[in-house]
């Protein structure tokens, strides 16, 4: 079977076919040439501090080990037994000194290579040589962030990311002495929808006012967010649905940029001074400083004028480097996706700037928030609209024929309510899909 | 009121969509709280599935009313079966109590099933109790969770 021609035909200009969100079989090959090309974010050096520590995640399906190595290196292994193929350490994280598979014993030292094997004159010696947990040919670390692709070759990270490795930068220099640490738990959930609805959702900034409405009416009639340190814990929360209920004028106001490799970032839409750090708040005026300590005045104050939304990795990944959250998502199955988000520290900032970062997990990103539920609520809605074939195509037109070009083949919406970035990663699609 | 009757009541409210009377169960000074990770001592700097005080629950209670909270709108129907009932403290002004806690949730044409361990810290009010402080740690908090759109 040649689906080559009709993959092609699947993505037209601002539009898409609906089999590309409901059709298992363009997902199976999504996993294959995708997922299973392009990098992937995997998650933060700060989870693998010292050599043998480790934590399991997936490749597209393929579950996986990170590991740090003796040589202080990271190695991303296969998590399947060499022998029978049971995974040899169950979902979570820890340190070890050998990879014991709990089937038959077989031991891996921390880069994979096999260590003993019990009852092993049964063997032929030759049947183990080089018997290993596999390991993914290129892992990659930028500004502390681990990627791992499943391909052998392909473009260097760098390269791949482009300029949204300014967005990692934001990440990273908003830290007094460069210093994150993902802390704080882990929330996962899952939809029951297609993996790439969740990325065209990020830096959607028409859907606020409509999906969010719910959640913009409670926290407008929430108290006033107090007084500099003598408010309520949740008062971040507050102030970042508010902003969700910002004018449409607002939204078309903001940029949004894209990359050649699908990757794209929103401006920033925050008009309120407390959410981005407002010099009046004791927590910020600290944090402020310990910038400047670390950085120098003139820099601290170009990182803090640097201001991001969400910026998406196109496939994979999705974060506010102003808030210092990052998602993870999993695809399941061509309807059911897997998400885990993960909150960041800064260990040079106030306590104060963590404790912004909690409670804008619990109330905006978590699994019990009234946001996340309601964009959850509309994945599922979407799924079900395309998995009918009665209507074939989907509309990707907002600021279509609008788009301008930036430097290195990227694309700029003419406002920050296009559409650009959705067509963008199918831009990339495309160039997967049909390589 | 014994503490049974009293948790019994709170369910009955929850499961009869009676959700501003389920908020009055509560004291003004309350925390209800859903745990992320088991045994988590701190929710400042740990998050969780949801952490409220008294004016984050009524506002979360507002938010399920609006017409377009699309996650909430039609509410699900629950059933709340407590069980396991156990007064662990007490004095004269508050009970310790912990029970066991099955939500059946039907939305959407979609049924799940919750599991919970709970504590409720009961204060005294004439025959009966308001509730101070409810944490409801679920069996799979850890897990990869349905967005949480029930009140346990």
């Amino acid at each position: 079977m040649n689906l080559d021609a009709p993959l092609a035909e699947l993505v037209q200009p601002g539009r898409v076919h609906r089999s590309v969100y409901a059709d298992p079989i363009v997902f199976e090959l999504e996993m294959e040439r995708i997922f299973g090309r392009a990098w992937l974010v995997l998650g933060h050096e700060s989870q693998v501090p010292v050599p043998g520590d480790w934590f399991t995640t997936r490749m597209a399906r393929e579950p996986v080990i990170v590991v740090r190595g003796d040589d202080g290196g990271i190695a991303v292994l296969v998590n399947r037994c060499a022998h029978r193929g049971s995974t040899v350490c169950a979902e979570g994280r820890g340190n070890v000194e050998r990879f014991v598979c709990p089937y038959h014993g077989w031991s891996y030292d921390r880069c994979g290579t096999l260590r003993s094997v019990p009852v092993r004159s049964g063997y032929e010696e030759e049947s183990l040589r080089g018997a290993g947990l596999q390991r993914v040919p290129r892992v990659a670390v930028y500004r502390g962030f681990i990627f791992g692709s499943l391909a052998a070759s392909g473009p260097p990270l760098e390269e791949f990311l482009g300029p949204a490795t300014a967005s990692f930068d934001d990440f990273a220099d908003r830290a007094p002495g460069g210093a994150l640490e993902v802390r704080g738990g882990v929330f996962k959930h899952v939809y029951g929808g297609n993996w790439k609805l969740m990325l065209e959702n990020h830096l959607d900034g028409v859907h606020p006012a409509y999906v969010h409405a719910s959640s913009v009416a409670a926290a407008r009639g929430a108290p006033e967010p107090g007084a500099p340190g003598a408010g309520h814990y949740f008062d971040i929360a507050v102030r970042q649905m508010r902003q969700n209920g910002a004018p449409e004028s607002l939204w078309e106001s903001i940029g949004v940029w894209t990359t050649p490799h699908g990757h794209a970032w929103l401006g920033d839409y925050h008009t309120d001074a407390r959410l981005t750090g407002d010099p009046s708040d004791p927590a910020f005026r600290a944090y402020r400083e310990a910038l400047a300590r670390h950085a120098g005045a003139a820099e601290a104050q170009r990182i803090l004028g640097i201001t991001r939304w969400n910026t998406v990795v196109y496939p994979n990944c999705s974060f506010m480097s102003q808030f210092r959250q990052l998602r993870i998502l999993h695809p399941l199955a061509v309807d059911r996706t897997a998400v885990h988000t993960y909150s960041f520290r800064m260990p040079g900032a106030p306590p104060q700037m963590f404790r912004d970062t909690v409670a804008f997990a619990n109330v905006v990103n978590g699994t019990g928030s009234w946001v996340l539920t309601d964009d959850l609520e509309v994945y599922e809605r979407v799924q079900r609209g395309l998995s009918s074939g009665a209507v074939e195509w989907v509309h990707l037109g907002r600021g279509y024929g609008r788009d301008l070009p930036e430097a290195g083949g990227a694309l700029r919406g003419a406002s920050g309510t296009s559409e650009v970035f959705i067509r963008a990663q199918f831009a990339a699609w495309q160039r997967y899909m049909t390589a | 009121m014994n503490v049974e009757q009293f948790l019994y009541l709170e369910a009955r409210l929850l499961d009869t969509g009676q959700l501003e009377a389920w908020l009055e169960l509560f004291t003004e000074d309350a925390i209800y709280w859903v745990p992320l990770e088991r045994g988590q001592q701190d929710a400042l700097e740990t998050s969780s599935i949801i952490h409220d005080d008294r004016t984050l629950l009524e506002l979360r209670v507002r938010q399920a009313r609006h017409p377009r909270a699309h996650a909430r709108q039609p509410l699900a129907r629950t059933v709340h079966q407590v069980g396991n009932v156990t007064v662990t403290a007490e004095d004269d002004r508050e009970l310790q109590v912990a029970s066991t806690l099955q939500v059946v949730e039907f939305r959407s044409e979609r049924q799940r099933l919750w599991g919970a361990l709970v504590e409720h810290r009961l204060r005294r009010d004439g025959g009966s109790f308001r509730i101070a402080r409810k944490r409801v740690d679920l069996v799979n908090s850890e897990g990869e969770l349905e967005g949480v759109t029930v009140l346990f």
